[in-house]
Parts: structure tokens; sequence; C-alpha cells
């Protein structure tokens, strides 16, 4: 027996902990840990869903797996363009063309 | 109260204490070492929750992989060791995103919390029945994220080698 208000007040504080992330930072990789952290307060909430109801297809896991992948994507492909915007400008401070 | 809510109880006081620290610390490097620290927490709710091979993934691939790539792409843009203020925003911007994130939270916990209901029975998710459903009923999906990590590959390789800082423009062929 599990009570399910755990995982429901951990996805939203790591949900609101990633926004605030991403809003205050200007390093452009540390934006990044924001929307990671975003992500994973998702698959928190995913996961609970598949340990609590009706779970068909064991959905909660596999699309955290489906989630946690596309994560790799992400990383991998904004790091060659945060990569490639400090090669160009040789800063990465996402507030830059704003001023 | 079970001893799996406080085990989850304790795992999440220090996820969330380690990501509000990755996110507010002045030091880029810790940042990401906060990061590991949050997401190994999260691996450890997984295994809580009975979700034991997630937890793995999540360890091997966040932990193992993504927080290294980020380690890599901080080591080099130059990131400083040690405190650094060049990036540091002001306190009325960072006052603001406090704000919209504790109202996303806020926002969130009141939709989530009267779905809570009372304690549910804890399924274990067996790995040989997520094999089963992976490779069966999710074989298409599963093809189409292998398509899409491979594109991510080639994009991001093309995208590292397209831009020349002398004509400041995308081109060449590769």
């Amino acid at each position: 027996m599990i009570h399910l208000a755990g995982p429901y007040v951990l996805a939203a504080l790591l949900v609101g902990i990633g926004l605030f992330g991403v809003l205050a930072r200007r390093n452009a990789v540390l934006v990044l840990v924001g929307v990671e952290l975003m992500l994973s307060g998702g698959t928190v909430l995913l996961v609970s869903a598949g340990t609590a109801g009706q779970d068909h297809w064991t959905g909660g896991s596999i699309l955290t797996l489906f989630v946690i992948t596309i994560a790799a994507a992400e990383v991998c492909l904004a790091l060659a363009v945060i990569l490639a915007a400090f090669r160009l400008r040789g800063r990465i401070d996402v507030t830059e063309g704003s001023r | 109260m079970t001893a799996y809510d406080i085990a989850f109880a304790a795992l999440g006081v220090v996820a969330t204490g380690a990501a509000l620290l990755a996110v507010t610390t002045r030091h880029l490097v810790h940042s990401a070492l906060w990061l590991v620290v949050t997401l190994g927490a999260v691996a450890g709710c997984f295994l809580v929750l009975g979700a034991e091979f997630v937890a793995l993934v999540q360890l091997l691939v966040y932990v193992g992989a993504i927080v290294v790539l980020v380690l890599f792409a901080l080591m080099l843009t130059r990131a400083p060791i040690g405190p650094s203020s060049e990036h540091t925003t002001s306190l009325a911007h960072r006052g603001l995103a406090a704000l919209v994130g504790a109202g996303t939270a806020t926002l969130l916990l009141a939709v989530l919390l009267p779905l809570a209901g009372g304690p549910v029975d804890r399924r274990e998710v067996a790995s040989g029945q997520l094999a089963r459903d992976l490779f069966g009923t999710w074989v298409w999906p599963f093809e189409l994220l292998s398509v899409l990590l491979l594109g991510a590959l080639v994009a991001a390789f093309a995208v590292s080698r397209a831009v020349r800082p002398d004509t400041g423009s995308a081109g060449g062929t590769p």
C-alpha cells in the first residue's frame, strides 16, 4: 500500500523548480538542466500512474522509457546547437539578443 | 503511513532539495552535479513505486549519459571552476521566475492532489511482462524512437559541422 499524494507532490515541485531554472538562468547549458528537471517531473507522474491504476500494456513504465529516450535525443541535439553557437559568438548567453 | 510512504518521502526530500540547489547554485559545474543527485533520488523513487527496470534505465541513461554530456558541454564552453557571477540575472528577474515557478507548482498541486485519494496497492512491474509489451504492443513506437535517435545523432553531427566561424553562415558541402 502506498499513498499517491507523495509522487504527485514530487512531480509538481520538480516541474516548478525546473521552470524556475529555465526562466532564471542565462547560461544555455543551465537552461537545459531546468528542462531535464521538468522532464523528470513528468516521468515521476507517469510511473506513479502505472503503479496505481488499471495499467494496460504496462503503459506507465514503457512511456517513461520513451520519455527518457526522447530526452537523450533532445540533449544531444541541444548541446550540438549550443556548441555551434559558442564557436560562432564566443558566448552562450540566452538573453544576449534582447539587449 | 507505510514504509513505502516513508521511503518515498525521504527520497523526495533529497530530490527536491538537490533540484533547488541545481537551479540556484553559482558554481556551473556544481549545478550539473546536483542534477546527478536529483536524478539518482528520482530513480530511487521509481524503485519504491515498483518500477525497477525504469529505475535502472534512469540511472544508466540520465546519470550515465545525459549528465556526462551536460558536463562535456560546460567544459567545452569554458565554464569557470568556482563561483561565477558572469551569468547571474537581476534580483527582479529571479523573483519573477520564482513567482512563475511557484505558481505552476501550486497549479499542478491543486489539480493533482484531489486525484490522489486513499492508499493504493503497489504493483511491481515485472521485467518479463514489460519486455513482452515493449516488443509486442509498443513495437512500432519503439522502432520510431530508434529512427528519432538516429535522426538526432545525424542532425547533431550536421549542426556541429555546418557552421563556419569565418563566414558565419551555414553552408559548405559535408
